[in-house]
């Protein structure tokens, strides 16, 4: 095993550091011809809305805030070590765009501004939109979504649109989806005022035809779906699936979350589907970034696009300009038409890699999550999800440690918490329900070396083999890292959570000398 | 000072390595197969566990365990570090009838909980002693354990048995289904799952079990919510028969109305018109009316229609008509279910066969899992 | 073939290992899954790789150069996406790899990013005065849209009350986010009028709109045309009496000058974290925030992740993640609303920002920014053919009037282009009452000289 031992600062928090009178920053003095002008500025707030307490945010230097948040970006693993993280189609994110998003050709751009100064943004836009066309065989795309879940939201919103348009919306209010479907499918749909039915997994690994088409009616407003589900398994009637919901007047959509096992393979729209979605983050070379910002690319026909959030790129002439005059558009889902630093990211990922690039990451994640697979499976414990289906999963494949749990009484959770001692970020479990129990959902993808997917897997293997001949060492763990386990008893209960500072300070109070033993423990953590 | 209450079967989940479908009634023939027994084992995990959370909480906690004779827990519990009361008794014999006659001393002794090793016989044994009148929470030992008192693992019952204990009088309560199948049924190769009651056990969104699956958090706070839209939307004009089970029950309790747990009972305009009724007063109440007729799913079996309410009889079925047939259940139950499908058993196999096929069931508001329905 | 730099295993020898150790002949065969007659049939029809990265570069620099930016213009846009000074640290911070990268760890291995998390909710929560901050959502008018959502579901009511003057893109992601008629969840947006001197809301036509119905009253403090709503007091009263909760929406620079809304009665308080050190992106440094009373009912309601600090085995201090049964990760659709990838990236730049200028820095950033921006209007009002619509008690936007000098505020900002000079968004098409009329945004980035510069370019092009 590799040696690794997660920085330690025990930084403190930062409401608790500086001293008074410290200045971070300091800005321009007023301008005596402004002071001449409008007076004291402070009282230009009108009296009754002036701040008369300050708020009680530190006062630091600039390098003890620099220091301060670079120790707490050490006391985070993200890629610094392997995550293979699932459902997710993580990719290197390329620094070419890290380094051309700072400039001020990205950074220092107003939405607002004329069409005329932002015609290298808009065409960009428009070869992402271009590029995205020819991956699903969609017509148009959008990139206001603020992320995946926020596209299918709009998809949601769009089947509103244009079920209305025909002035049947009051009648059809029912979205179909799977049991394995992105929690996010049924929420936003569910947000949007539809009503939920979702079809369970059955023999085959995916729901049924049959019960698809017990399941639609004139009830029916649209299916959401993803193929391959999380346990890496293809819908291969899902063409079929398409024609039942069409025939019985509903839209398709395509959530493309698990991208990398048919990336570059098959078209939406080829298999019949009326829109889909990409998560620009993540599947297209943008970083997570712990969670946004983000975008879910979010495509549809020819016949959908006018419904689409405005506005939307267009090509004129030699330029681009932004088309806002669109009457039957859903309006918005968000404020202005995308986080441009993500779609430059996009683009930068997609012009690097071209069409044999692409195809090629589908084929080496298919190929690297088959080797792991087989490496996986030959450890104890590990039992894979469906294990009668035999056929090769595409991108990834869920596991379970049922069998880990039920000889040692180790979870998965544990397993994470030890594995994060050798400086291998959590793997994904599963989205509810669990379908399997102990779950677990590694992703390969393909920027990871095979060394370092042995060195994950090797990882596993050394902490299950410690779980079977010292499960305290797992389940106390993690040893090495920034910080002890989290005892997250607390999290729920109103008179303990804290998501701020003050909250914490009024439930915490600092004890009295010579208080109860119950409440030292709370100095400890407030000193 | 609390004090739980320790049973162990130490027969309990012999059974299953060598192919048997339980071990009550069987255990020589189980012992001749070469089982070995397990339940000593998991229950020592489930109590060293149990042993450490108390310990590593340095709450000054006064904890008794009162362990039952011998095998049956004394034992395994002499030597931990906290108080132990182990029941007089010992000679060797561990049948359903120590069980029964462990729990009901246990009872006497006012435990505030009893912590069990065993299978869905063992919980059904308890049960039927302490009833309602005392949590039980299940080591999961057993060949069956479709009951939903059972925690995930040996360690997740000692966690949740240390939990309950520090939580002393304000440690949440809920109800779970305690359901068994009929041995003898079960290997001559037919499935009877059967409802014996309503258990209460500590709550706890991960560490228990709800039936077979892990149900996540959302079974409860779902299935209260759409049995109080079904009782909310219900159609005065029509008549409601509910059948057997605890999801019904809520459904009634949203009306502010009681609900026989094992039997059928009908609303009407917001009343109760009739419980735990037969097949001919069902047939007379429904007589010339519109009616609907709300069921559950029973037990791990996943029982919609049949043995377990035959006074659901076909004439009654056919009466009230098959679309007007509505199922609740709670979405992690369904899910538990192996195989995946709900089973119709009316005794017509003309009506079997128009039941199956797939149909709705409500598993929240406004939400419906379309299930396979067998016969 | 060249290995692609993105991809390790991208060379035929190790497809050719990788292939060997799972016995399959060929990658195809790794997709039988597929049925035939789903592959794509043909090439892919992309542009050309630019696999190598000076060439790539080189083209992106190209396409971006294209774009005229606010760095080399002087710029009087806001209404949304503001230009403000960025500190440099914030930059380095918000771009570390640690920061980038991470998925989703364990509460150990996830801890510096964690605590930058709490420090965002725990500063921004002492400059709107509330004990609950959940982390960012998309937008403002994203935060805007929950927070009416969440007020729809405490109150069980399906009417809000909207200024009429709020901006349309905000708006129109409140209506998304209100629904549609024809299904369940439908909440109805009513519209309040403004008084036509002061520019604040008409409270005659609140209180005639405002009912039992009436889940909550929504308005902005600075509103959309950058004014102080001074009846806000009584707005949040008269919300309260109807039963109504009050959602005040606020630009979290100005509070090291402005109350906070927990003061003047807001229930829960929605703005954007974009002025708290994120460039505008065009658009994409957009985020928003959400923030109530530590109370459970408000707490039960929100769709976003709440990080709380908690205690580890060793009793150090970690982070957790509150209520998380709640979002739709651990209800599916059962959640409130939904949870997904945010702008959480922001919150990290938000903290170290908010850090640096600590309570002196807010105060003096917002007396620079309200009197420079006074000083815009002073000046521009003093040249024939203008008016400053509502020439006092607004923050860092003003609304330029040009009626009086017969022109278009599309000519008036051609004519600024061709000197360097992006003018005031384009108000008359979203606002015709107000006529030829533009929202100029005056910020601490601009020097008193930039203002002059920006009165004379305005002078020369009226005349």
């Amino acid at each position: 095993m590799r040696r690794y031992h997660a920085a330690v600062w025990d930084e403190p928090l930062v409401m608790e550091m500086g001293r008074p009178g410290r200045r971070g920053i300091v800005f321009d003095e007023v301008e005596p011809e402004v002071r001449d002008a409008v007076g004291d500025p402070a009282e230009l707030v009108p009296a009754g809305l002036r701040r008369t307490e300050p708020p009680e945010l530190p006062e630091l230097s600039e390098p003890e805030v620099l220091r301060h948040y670079l120790h707490l970006s050490q006391e985070t693993l993200g890629m610094m070590g392997i995550s293979l993280f699932g459902t997710c189609t993580m990719k290197y994110n390329p620094r070419l765009a890290w380094e051309l998003v700072a400039r001020p050709e990205v950074a220092e751009l107003h939405p607002d501004q004329d069409d005329e100064t932002l015609q290298g943004v808009l065409e960009l836009v428009h070869g992402l939109d271009l590029i995205l066309r020819a991956l699903s065989g969609m017509d148009q795309f959008v990139f206001q979504p603020g992320g995946g879940a926020h596209a299918a939201y709009t998809n949601a919103v769009l089947t509103r649109a244009y079920h209305a348009s025909r002035g049947e919306l009051a009648q059809r209010d029912e979205i179909v989806t799977t049991i394995q479907a992105h929690p996010c499918n049924p929420a936003t749909a569910a947000a949007a005022g539809f009503k939920i039915v979702t079809l369970p997994l059955e023999e085959n690994g995916y729901p049924s035809l049959e019960a698809l088409e017990a399941a639609v009616s004139e009830r029916t407003a649209a299916l959401m779906v993803g193929n391959p589900d999380d346990m890496g398994i293809y819908n291969p009637e899902i063409d079929r699936w398409v024609e039942v919901v069409h025939d019985a007047g509903g839209l398709c959509f395509y959530d493309h979350a698990n991208f990398n096992g048919v990336m570059g393979k098959l078209k939406a729209r080829d298999l019949g589907f009326d829109a889909c979605m990409y998560m620009l983050h993540k599947t297209f070379g943008a970083p997570k970034a712990g969670g946004g910002p983000a975008v879910g690319a979010y495509g549809c026909t020819a016949e959908l696009a006018r419904f689409l959030p405005s506005p939307v790129v267009a090509r004129e002439g030699g330029g681009y300009r932004l088309d806002r005059d669109r009457p039957d558009s859903i309006g918005k889902v968000r404020e202005f038409f995308g986080n441009v630093p993500q779609l430059v990211y996009a683009y930068t990922w997609s012009r690097a890699m071209g069409a044999a690039g692409i195809d090629e990451a589908s084929d080496i994640s298919v190929l690297l999550n088959n080797y792991m697979e087989k490496r996986l499976l030959e450890i104890r414990g590990v039992t894979k999800s469906q294990p009668h289906l035999t056929a090769p999963r595409l991108e990834m494949t869920r596991y379970s440690l049922g069998q880990l749990e039920e000889d040692t009484g180790i979870t998965v959770v544990d397993v994470q918490n030890r594995m994060v001692d050798f400086g291998i970020d959590a793997f994904w479990l599963s989205h509810e329900p669990w379908l399997v129990p102990q779950p677990f959902t590694p992703e390969a993808g393909e920027m990871w070396s095979k060394e370092d997917v042995d060195e994950w897997i090797d990882v596993l293997a050394h902490v299950v083999e410690e779980a079977y001949s010292d499960p305290e060492l797992v389940r106390t763990a993690p040893h090495n890292q920034a910080i002890r386990q989290l005892d997250g008893r607390n999290l729920d209960d109103p008179s303990t959570w804290a998501t701020t500072w003050r909250a914490y300070k009024r439930k915490r109070p600092v004890p009295v000398e010579g208080d109860g033993d119950a409440t030292e423990d709370w100095a400890k953590v407030a000193t | 000072m609390i004090r739980i209450g320790l049973i162990v079967n130490p027969i309990a989940g012999m059974g299953g390595r060598v192919g048997l479908k339980g071990t009550d009634g069987v255990v020589e023939r189980a012992r001749e197969l070469g089982a070995t027994p397990v339940a000593a084992d998991r229950a020592e995990r489930a109590l060293v566990r149990l042993e450490r959370d108390l310990v590593s909480q340095q709450h000054k906690v006064r904890f008794e365990l009162v362990a039952a004779a011998g095998e049956m827990g004394g034992d395994l519990a002499l030597g931990r570090g906290f108080s132990i009361d182990v029941l007089p008794g010992g000679d060797g014999s561990t049948t359903a009838a120590d069980t029964r006659a462990a729990a009901a001393e246990l009872a006497r002794r006012e435990v505030e909980l009893i912590f069990f090793a065993g299978g869905d016989g063992t919980a059904r044994d308890i049960y039927e002693v302490v009833c309602d009148r005392l949590p039980i929470l299940g080591i999961p030992t057993g060949v069956k354990m479709h009951s939903a008192v059972f925690a995930t693992s040996p360690e997740n019952a000692g966690e949740v048995a240390a939990a309950f204990v520090l939580a002393g009088a304000s440690a949440p309560l809920r109800e779970a289904e305690v359901v068994d199948v009929d041995e003898d049924a079960a290997r001559e190769g037919r499935i009877e799952t059967r409802l014996y009651g309503a258990a209460l056990v500590p709550e706890d969104r991960l560490r228990m079990q709800a039936a077979k699956a892990r149900s996540g958090p959302t079974d409860e706070a779902a299935l209260d919510a759409v049995c109080r839209s079904l009782a909310g939307e219900m159609d005065p004009r029509r008549v409601y028969v509910l059948g057997p089970g605890t999801t019904t029950r809520r459904v009634l309790a949203h009306l502010g109305l009681p609900k026989t747990l094992l039997g059928i009972d009908a609303v009407h305009g917001g009343r109760l018109v009739g419980a735990d009724l037969g097949e001919r007063e069902l047939l007379e109440l429904i007589d010339g009316q519109a009616a609907t007729l709300v069921v559950g799913v029973v037990g791990g079996q996943g029982a919609l229609l049949g043995r377990g309410n035959q006074q659901l009889s076909p004439t009654v079925l056919r009466r009230i008509g098959l679309e007007n047939v509505e199922v609740v259940a709670g979405l992690g139950k369904l899910l538990g279910l192996d195989p995946p499908w709900l089973r119709v058993d009316t005794g017509d196999p003309e009506l079997d066969s128009e039941l199956t096929g797939y149909r709705r069931v409500h598993v929240a508001p406004r939400r419906d899992v379309v299930f396979k329905v067998a016969a | 073939m060249k290995a692609h730099p993105y991809m390790p295993n991208s060379t035929e020898e190790q497809h050719r290992e990788l292939l060997d150790a799972i016995g399959a002949p060929d990658v195809e065969s790794l997709f039988v899954q597929i049925p035939p007659e789903h592959r794509l049939q043909g090439e892919l029809d992309l542009p050309p790789a630019l696999t190598s990265e000076p060439a790539l570069r080189r083209h992106l620099l190209d396409l971006l150069g294209r774009n005229e930016t606010c760095e080399r213009n002087l710029s009087f846009l806001g209404g949304g996406i503001w230009q403000h000074h960025v500190p440099a640290i914030v930059d380095e911070i918000a771009r570390r790899s640690e920061f980038l990268t991470p998925v989703w760890g364990t509460p150990s291995s996830d801890h510096g990013r964690n605590q930058a998390w709490f420090e965002f909710a725990s500063q921004l929560g002492e400059l709107v005065g509330m004990e609950f901050v959940g982390l960012p959502v998309y937008s403002w008018g994203c935060a805007e849209g929950h927070a009416i959502r969440m007020a729809a579901r405490l109150t069980e009511r399906s009417h809000v009350l909207v200024p009429r003057r709020i901006g349309q893109e905000r708006l129109a992601v409140i209506r998304t986010y209100c629904g549609a008629a024809e299904l369940p969840g439908h909440i109805e947006v009513e519209l309040v009028e403004h008084d036509a001197v002061t520019g604040g809301l008409d409270l005659d036509d609140l209180r005639a709109k405002l009912s039992s119905r009436t889940a909550a009253v929504l308005f902005e403090n600075p509103g959309y045309l950058g004014m102080f709503e001074t009846t806000a007091a009584e707005i949040a009263a008269l919300a309260r009496a109807a039963g109504a909760e009050t959602i005040v929406g606020v630009d979290p620079i100005s509070l090291g000058i402005v109350a906070p809304p927990s003061e003047y009665g807001a229930d829960i308080v929605v703005g954007s974290v974009q002025p708290l050190g994120v460039h505008m992106s065009c658009g994409g440094g957009a985020g928003g925030f959400i923030a109530t009373r530590d109370e459970e009912r408000y707490a039960h309601e929100y769709p976003t992740l709440n990080l709380s600090i908690a205690e580890t085995v060793a009793g150090e201090h970690g982070f957790g993640i509150a209520l998380f049964h709640q979002t739709s990760y651990g209800l599916r659709e059962e959640g409130n609303d939904w949870t997904g990838n945010s702008v959480y990236l922001h919150a990290v730049a938000n903290a170290a920002y908010m850090a640096l200028l600590g309570p002196e820095g807010f105060a003096e950033v917002g007396r620079l920014i309200v009197g420079r921006s006074h000083y815009a209007a002073r000046r521009l009002a003093e040249l024939d053919g203008v008016r400053v619509l509502f020439p006092d008690g607004f923050f860092k936007e003003l609304v330029v009037c040009f009626d009086d000098a017969g022109a278009t505020v599309a000519d008036v900002n051609a004519g600024l282009r061709e000197q360097g000079i992006f003018g005031g968004s384009d108000l008359s098409r979203d606002f015709p009452e107000l006529g030829q009329s533009a929202l100029y945004c005056v910020t601490e980035v601009h020097t008193r000289e930039d203002i002059d510069r920006l009165v004379g370019v305005v002078s020369d092009v009226l005349a």
